[in-house]
């Protein structure tokens, strides 16, 4: 019954007899516009619902329709989410693409493709499987404008049949993305998905070694991407002013919200929003907005990618000097203009932790995950009001934008806490108050809100050039005390910043530091290095800027330090060298990955041993 | 609040409070300066009409006359902002505490060239704050350049002739659907005072561009922002009066001579015809009237335009009744329930 056009003389790699099972990679090769999306999630979710670890990762271009995009899964019996350089079956869909998609392939791999594109003819150690798409969907869609977006599902049900997947999985999946309201799509959709199923039952003999089996992995987890984790931390910290302006990739993070927000955040007895959100005429705008909000009272976001935070630049600086907490999200993505705003990076380090003009420092939050993205946003309004400054959660695309395996998130129980705010019964108290005078020896001074109802609440607020009494001054010691409790204040900081996470492994000689998604890969690589090489290696990960004193003990401990950096320059290493002395940095090494992909171990290890000299 | 041996009766408004209670500190701002006029007219306006100075909050951006605001209401909080962008921090800070009275104030620079995109976004927000436009045409903090008002043909202390056409800030703002848009001159008290407290007293945002003679760069003979130029050319456009809410209004108005404009508080205000017809609830009358005086170089003055019926942003936006800002976090934080509903769903 097989189809197979070209039979190996050879048997291919993997037709030994030995299965490699919930460990390899599909990669779904589609012309964006196509309404692949629909048939990848169901593929995705479907494992997942299998109790199979899962990540998915879109690769996808800038524009609405017709240039290509892959769509990556990789399930991992270990619990690998990173992703994985090697493709192991791929479903090509794009005729633009395919013939470079096939040949990229290692030896061994499968290749589910559209029937007329004749790919079997370019290579002979793959495994092959034709699918006549256009002659499977006619019966399954009478409605042929629809034929484009249904066809995709014809190979979630050829994958599910070459792949073992449960199709009672695939149903319960379709109909989860569909929802109860759609379901004449679902019912379209699940025929199609049967189609392909039986064509690949009827037609196929299975010489590929990739199948799946049942785990139980993933049982009361949820998928969500980091946007949205994002966006449901800032609602549960009590957000109340939202201000933005749209770029690939935090938008979605602002329409999630939104989402959220109309639903759990109107008064139930006024119907009236408990909050208010402000799509702006830019982002100088947006986090003006922010900063006016934050002055006044509000817990008060924005959300931006590196082009929005060269904009915001002038105000964040102002932001610090006056001393005003918000939050700014920042999904890091590539370059300026027409570049690669679709393509994930670690980019705006240096720049976000120096932002403006002057002597400007920043705190910055670095989530690895959905959990972190919800419980970190969380952390930083009460960061943002406790030290009454700007402060910066920096994503990025990987996270952002894909769907992620995640643990439930946690309750926020503790008390949403504001800050050093003066009352208008404080200030009866106290008979006054100076705006920026270090009552506590943090460095943070006590604020009034505009509208307190107290003849002396009000005070006038500026730029760098003003007393602890909030005077207009141009007085050499008045500003030089000002930017000493500053920086003062910015040291406390360190003992507040969310602590790094470590893994020290015995005896090891080197480390890894990052930040970030660059975790997946770096967890990975430590395996691979152990398992592969018997090299032993610790690993610290960052989750907040400044530093706190584990990071300098780390690089004590170790002969070497790779500090792992997803942009060209080594800006994390950048950072470290700012504020370290010459011996802790002559223990660092440098590893970059800036090609626009999520990072994945295999280059990690690789760029390791070749430093190593292994 | 201050103390003296001996006081004489103190006069106070409907507060209990003094004008001194309404003054900021000492200007910095040259002997002169139009803008000290203006800062003097907004303490009296508001010590007359007895608003609260602490629930007035003052925005500005950067210039000469983004200073100002520490000159007026020194019981208020204020904000100097960045350049051309007060417009945005007032904004976060009224969506933030949609109670307190947002005064900003701008410069030509301010507004018509790096601001102008937030001016015009804060008009078609209909923000509700007052927005005064100090208008000399010229740079003065950094010594004297041309603003995007400065009319053609006018000069430079130098002699510099701009060749480019002005903006002219109240019909652009007429054209973007501003609800009250008045111009005046910083030399004219009377009706300087009547324009801000029917400002204080309009619902939505209210547009004043007040020309402002620089003393020191823009005063000269062939600037027409001077003072000498606008005696010889300001035509005021009608006499303006405006009671508040809480006296008593005259009822005998002369039939045919007087427009009564109701605004939203209950104030009023009074317009009283000079030379013509004017309708300030028309505003393409509005926008031709200014395209009149122009051709005919004359600066109109008065209130070009009212609306008092259009939303404002807070109530297009649906905000709560209590302030953002202070809203307890049983109003902001939502139940445990909730969280594990959203966990379900993404199971």
């Amino acid at each position: 019954m097989s189809t197979l056009e070209v039979s190996p003389a050879e048997p291919l790699p993997g037709q030994s007899g030995h299965a490699v099972i919930n460990d390899f990679s599909i990669q779904v090769a589609t012309v964006n516009g196509s309404g692949s999306q629909t048939a990848n999630t169901v593929l995705m979710r479907s494992l997942f619902q299998m109790g199979i670890p899962v990540s998915g990762k879109n690769m996808f271009p800038s524009n609405i329709a017709g240039l290509p995009t892959w769509f990556t899964i990789r399930a991992s019996k270990h619990g690998y989410i990173g992703r994985r350089k090697e493709v192991d079956f791929l479903v090509a869909m794009n005729p633009e693409t395919a013939r470079e998609d096939v040949m990229n392939l290692d030896s061994g791999a499968a290749v589910v493709y559209d029937e007329p594109l004749k790919l079997n003819e370019l290579r002979s150690d793959l495994h092959f499987y034709p699918v006549p798409f256009d002659k499977l969907v006619v019966p399954v869609c009478p409605e042929a404008k629809l034929r484009k977006l249904v066809r995709n599902m014809i190979y979630d049900g050829v994958v599910a049949q070459l792949l073992s997947i449960e199709m009672e999985e695939i149903r319960k999946a379709l109909v989860k993305q569909f929802g109860k309201k759609k379901a004449k799509a679902a019912d379209l959709n699940w025929g199609a998905c049967q189609a392909g199923f039986d064509f690949a039952a009827k037609t196929f003999t299975k010489s590929d070694p990739y199948r799946v089996e049942r785990m139980n992995e993933t049982a009361g987890k949820i998928i969500i991407d980091g946007n949205a984790a994002c966006a449901l931390g800032c609602m549960f910290a009590g957000v109340t002013v939202v201000t933005w302006y749209p770029i690939t990739p935090s938008s979605s993070l602002v329409e999630s919200l939104i989402g959220y927000m109309r639903r759990f955040r109107h008064d139930p007895e006024t119907g009236k929003a408990t909050y208010a959100i402000v799509q702006a005429e830019d982002e100088l705008a947006s986090i003006g907005m922010a900063l006016g909000a934050g002055w006044a009272g509000a817990r008060s976001m924005t959300a931006t990618a590196g082009p929005g935070i060269s904009l915001m630049s002038e105000f964040v600086g102002l932001g610090y000097y006056a001393e005003i907490p918000s939050v700014i999200f920042d999904v890091e993505r590539v370059g300026p203009s027409t570049g690669l705003p679709t393509r994930t990076q670690q980019g705006d380090l240096l720049t976000t932790a120096i932002l403006s003009h002057g002597d400007t420092k920043h705190p910055m939050f670095f989530p690895c995950s959905p959990e972190e993205c919800f419980s970190m946003a969380i952390e930083a309004f009460d960061f943002a009001e406790r030290f009454q400054t700007p402060t910066f959660v920096m994503t990025d695309l990987d996270l952002g934008m894909n769907n992620w395996m995640a643990d439930p998130f946690s309750y926020p129980e503790k008390p949403i806490a504001r800050g050093k705010v003066l009352t208008a019964e404080d200030l009866d108290r106290l008979g006054g108050f100076a705006r920026y005078k270090d009552v506590d020896g943090d460095g943070v001074g006590y604020r009034t809100l505009p509208g307190t109802n107290h003849p002396k609440a009000s005070y006038f607020t500026r730029g760098s050039g003003h007393n602890a009494k909030a005077q207009y001054t141009e007085r050499e010691d008045d500003y030089i005390n000002n930017m000493d409790r500053l920086a003062h204040k910015f040291e406390v900081m360190r003992q507040y910043v969310p602590e790094p996470e470590l893994r020290l492994a015995e005896n090891a000689s080197i480390g890894f530091v990052a930040i970030g998604t660059s975790d997946y890969a770096v967890r990975e690589s430590c395996d691979q290095l152990k398992n592969e090489y018997d090299i032993e290696a610790s690993y610290l990960r960052l989750k907040a800027y400044p530093f706190t004193p584990h990071l300098a003990d780390f690089i004590r401990r170790h002969d070497r330090v790779y500090v792992v950096d997803q942009n060209r320059d080594g800006q994390l290493l950048g950072l470290m060298r700012l504020e370290f002395d010459v011996e802790l940095i002559a223990r660092l090494r440098s590893l970059r990955y800036y090609g626009g992909l999520p990072l994945d171990a295999r280059t990690v290890t690789d760029e390791v041993i070749k430093q190593e000299g292994k | 609040m201050s103390t003296t041996a001996a006081p004489p009766p103190k006069k106070v408004n409907r507060l209990g409070l003094e004008v001194l209670n309404y003054k900021g500190s000492k200007t910095t701002l040259c002997a002169g300066c139009g803008h000290n006029s203006i800062s003097e007219r907004i303490v009296e306006c508001f010590y007359e009409l007895g608003v609260q100075p602490w629930s007035v909050a003052k925005f500005s951006g950067i210039g000469c006359s983004s200073k100002s605001p520490a000159y007026f209401l020194g019981l208020s909080h204020g904000f100097n902002g960045v350049h051309g962008r007060m417009p945005a921090i007032a904004t976060g800070a009224l969506l933030a505490n949609k109670n307190l009275l947002g005064v900003g104030v701008t410069g030509d620079g301010d507004t018509a060239s790096i601001g102008i995109g937030q001016f015009m976004h804060l008009v078609r927000r209909n923000m509700p704050m007052i927005y005064v436009i100090e208008n000399n045409g010229v740079y003065g903090l950094t010594k004297g350049q041309f603003s995007a008002t400065a009319d053609v043909g006018s000069t430079l202390k130098t002699g510099t002739v701009n060749d480019l056409p002005p903006f002219d800030c109240c019909a652009l703002a007429l054209r973007w659907g501003a609800t009250f848009v008045a111009r005046s001159f910083s030399g004219d008290k009377k009706q300087l005072q009547a324009i801000l407290k029917t400002a204080i007293a309009h619902k939505g945002l209210s547009v004043i561009d007040v020309i402002s003679p620089c003393v020191t760069f823009n005063d000269h003979q062939g600037s027409t922002k001077s003072y000498s130029y606008m005696k010889d050319h300001e035509a005021m456009l009608h006499e303006l009066d405006f009671v508040p809410f809480f006296e008593e209004l005259a009822v005998d108005l002369p039939e045919g001579e007087v427009t009564d404009v109701q605004m939203h508080d209950g104030s009023h205000l009074r317009i009283r015809k000079l030379s013509r017809e004017y309708d300030p609830t028309d505003r393409s009358a509005a926008l031709t009237l200014l395209a009149e005086a122009d051709a005919r170089g004359e600066v109109l003055t008065g209130v070009l335009y009212v609306n008092t019926g259009k939303p404002t942003f807070l109530e297009l936006l649906n905000v709560a009744d209590d302030v953002l800002a202070t809203l307890p976090e049983a109003k902001t934080k939502p139940s445990k329930a909730v969280l594990d509903q959203v966990m379900e769903e993404l199971r």
